[in-house]
């Protein structure tokens, strides 16, 4: 870790005002996730602004019916809060599917949206990475790659984004609040994460001035047919191999709305509407599964190590969305997969 | 001296950042200590105020080996700044006796034989104190998952799980 100096912010404005003056500060709430990369020198900052004073810890209503998330909630007070529980059922399921409870008890809502990506060679400094260091090749492609992406990627980076909230929040649609000098803006969540193409070294659309203050979540809830599938390598405290966030809405047995966001298969939670749309007046059975799951999965291309997961990938979408269907959701404590 | 490089050769040495003055209250004690911006609460509890309990394993966040409790909730001290904790009270694993007896977890590890090494139990321990404050766990499944922050490479984890449940039950035995 390279030294370093701190200070803090009192408010929205100070912590903008402070990013500007300093251009290699960083933001620091949790700290889960950047304190780890600083130990590994992969995240250089000669300045943390820590931000845990700020007023960005409440959940409130909309007037639209839906949600507004401060930016500093901790996952856990998230994930088991009442109204996220009730209603939003999904975000919580997938909340819970990820890391562990000492770590969602430190990380916040805005952190984990920008936690970066666990490829091994991101991490190892002694090895090429085009996300660490642009321009220096991918040491994936050819390496172990088991972790990393089917969709989406590019020839200078196949790494995949490595949360699970921000699947549930695509399938939700939910709404990324941030603010700059200039101003505030709302960035779509299915927006929000990037594809690499050739700048891998940037993740998200969120500008280096501008800090997150909330996520929203729309009205559509899905709290009766959902499901959070997540496949790994161990069941319980590791990275998603792949999973699925499955949201329906069923009426006289046929789907109304369908919502399909994949995790762990490419650099953003995968979504494609024409999938989506594909279900929409369907039966909800096998039949129609198994063909949305074909559109979402066109194009895939695995390695050496990871093309087992296109036909994962397939069948988890299949069982996540009878799951959802069945109103039978995945549980997060209960591993068999029903 | 002849042969050693010039000082001239070297880069100019940068100033470090100064030590902030941070208050940490661990175990219903109040410490002001001096430390760099970059000293975790890990590495403060052990080498500022010798409190080894508190074990480093991984020190990434992916052993739960460094968890300690802050204001009543397990964290992971490796990924946490001391600076950002000023003011906040802290318990560690020296914490939880009380009066000389041991915290009924403690008791009931040893009762159930959880642990070998011996390594992760002080955070296995803070982890499951954590565990029963926060209330959700009722099944052993529940206890499992979120006991999942916690690695034991001896592999104690039916024992861990018999002592967290006999505490859990009020019959620890």
């Amino acid at each position: 870790m390279i030294d370093f100096d701190y200070v803090r912010a009192n408010d929205v404005g100070d912590a903008l005002s402070q990013i500007t003056k300093h251009q290699a500060a960083k933001f620091i709430a949790g700290g889960t996730n950047l304190i780890d990369l600083m130990k590994e020198d992969v995240e250089q900052p000669t300045r943390l602004i820590d931000i845990t004073g700020l007023p960005l810890n409440e959940i409130h209503e909309t007037q639209t019916g839906g949600l507004k998330i401060g930016a500093l909630v901790p996952n856990s007070d998230l994930a088991y809060d009442e109204r996220i529980t009730q209603r939003y059922p999904l975000l919580s399921s997938a909340i819970l599917a990820g890391a562990s409870p000492q770590l969602r008890n430190m990380a916040s809502t805005g952190g984990n949206l920008l936690q970066r990506t666990r490829c091994l060679y991101f991490y190892d400094t002694a090895t090429p990475c085009n996300k660490r260091s642009p321009g220096s090749g991918c040491g994936a492609a050819e390496g172990f790659n088991r972790m990393n992406a089917i969709l989406g990627w590019s020839k200078s980076c196949i790494a995949v984004h490595p949360s699970d909230m921000c699947v549930a929040l695509s399938a939700l649609d939910a709404v990324v609040h941030v603010s700059s000098a200039k101003g505030d803006r709302a960035i779509n969540s299915t927006d929000f994460h990037r594809l690499p193409g050739d700048t891998p070294e940037i993740d998200t659309n969120l500008a280096r001035d501008e800090i997150i203050t909330a996520v929203e979540l729309p009205s559509e809830k899905f709290a009766r047919h959902y499901s959070y599938l997540k496949i790994r390598d161990r069941l319980s405290y590791a990275f998603a191999l792949v999973s699925v966030a499955a949201a329906l809405k069923i009426e006289e047995g046929a789907i109304t709305c369908a919502r399909v966001a994949l995790g762990g298969v490419a650099h953003k939670p995968w979504r494609v509407p024409a999938a989506e749309q594909s279900l929409v007046g369907e039966l909800a059975d096998r039949k129609a599964f198994s063909s949305a799951a074909d559109i979402i999965l066109q194009g895939a291309i695995g390695f050496a190590h990871n093309r087992f997961k296109i036909e994962l990938a397939r069948r988890a979408i299949v069982r996540a969305l009878e799951q959802a269907a069945a109103g039978t959701p995945q549980s997060q404590s209960v591993k068999v997969i029903v | 001296m002849q042969g050693r490089p010039q000082a001239t050769s070297h880069p100019p040495e940068r100033s470090l950042p100064p030590k902030l003055e941070v208050n940490l209250h661990v175990n219903g004690v109040e410490h002001r200590v001096f430390l760099r911006p970059w000293t975790t609460l890990l590495d403060a509890l052990r080498e500022n105020l010798d409190l080894t309990g508190t074990k480093k394993g991984c020190d990434h966040g992916q052993c739960g080996a460094c968890t300690v409790l802050i204001n009543g909730r397990r964290v992971l001290s490796c990924l946490t700044l001391a600076v950002m904790k000023d003011g906040a009270k802290i318990t560690t694993i020296e914490g939880l006796a009380q009066n000389g007896e041991l915290h009924q977890l403690q008791t009931a590890f040893i009762a159930h034989d959880g642990f070998q090494c011996g390594y992760c139990t002080p955070g296995q321990i803070c982890s499951a104190v954590g565990l029963i404050a926060e209330g959700r766990a009722k099944t052993s499944d529940e206890i499992r998952e979120l006991m999942s922050g916690n690695i034991c490479r001896c592999g104690c984890y039916p024992n861990i799980l018999a002592a967290i449940e006999a505490v859990m039950q009020g019959a620890q035995t």
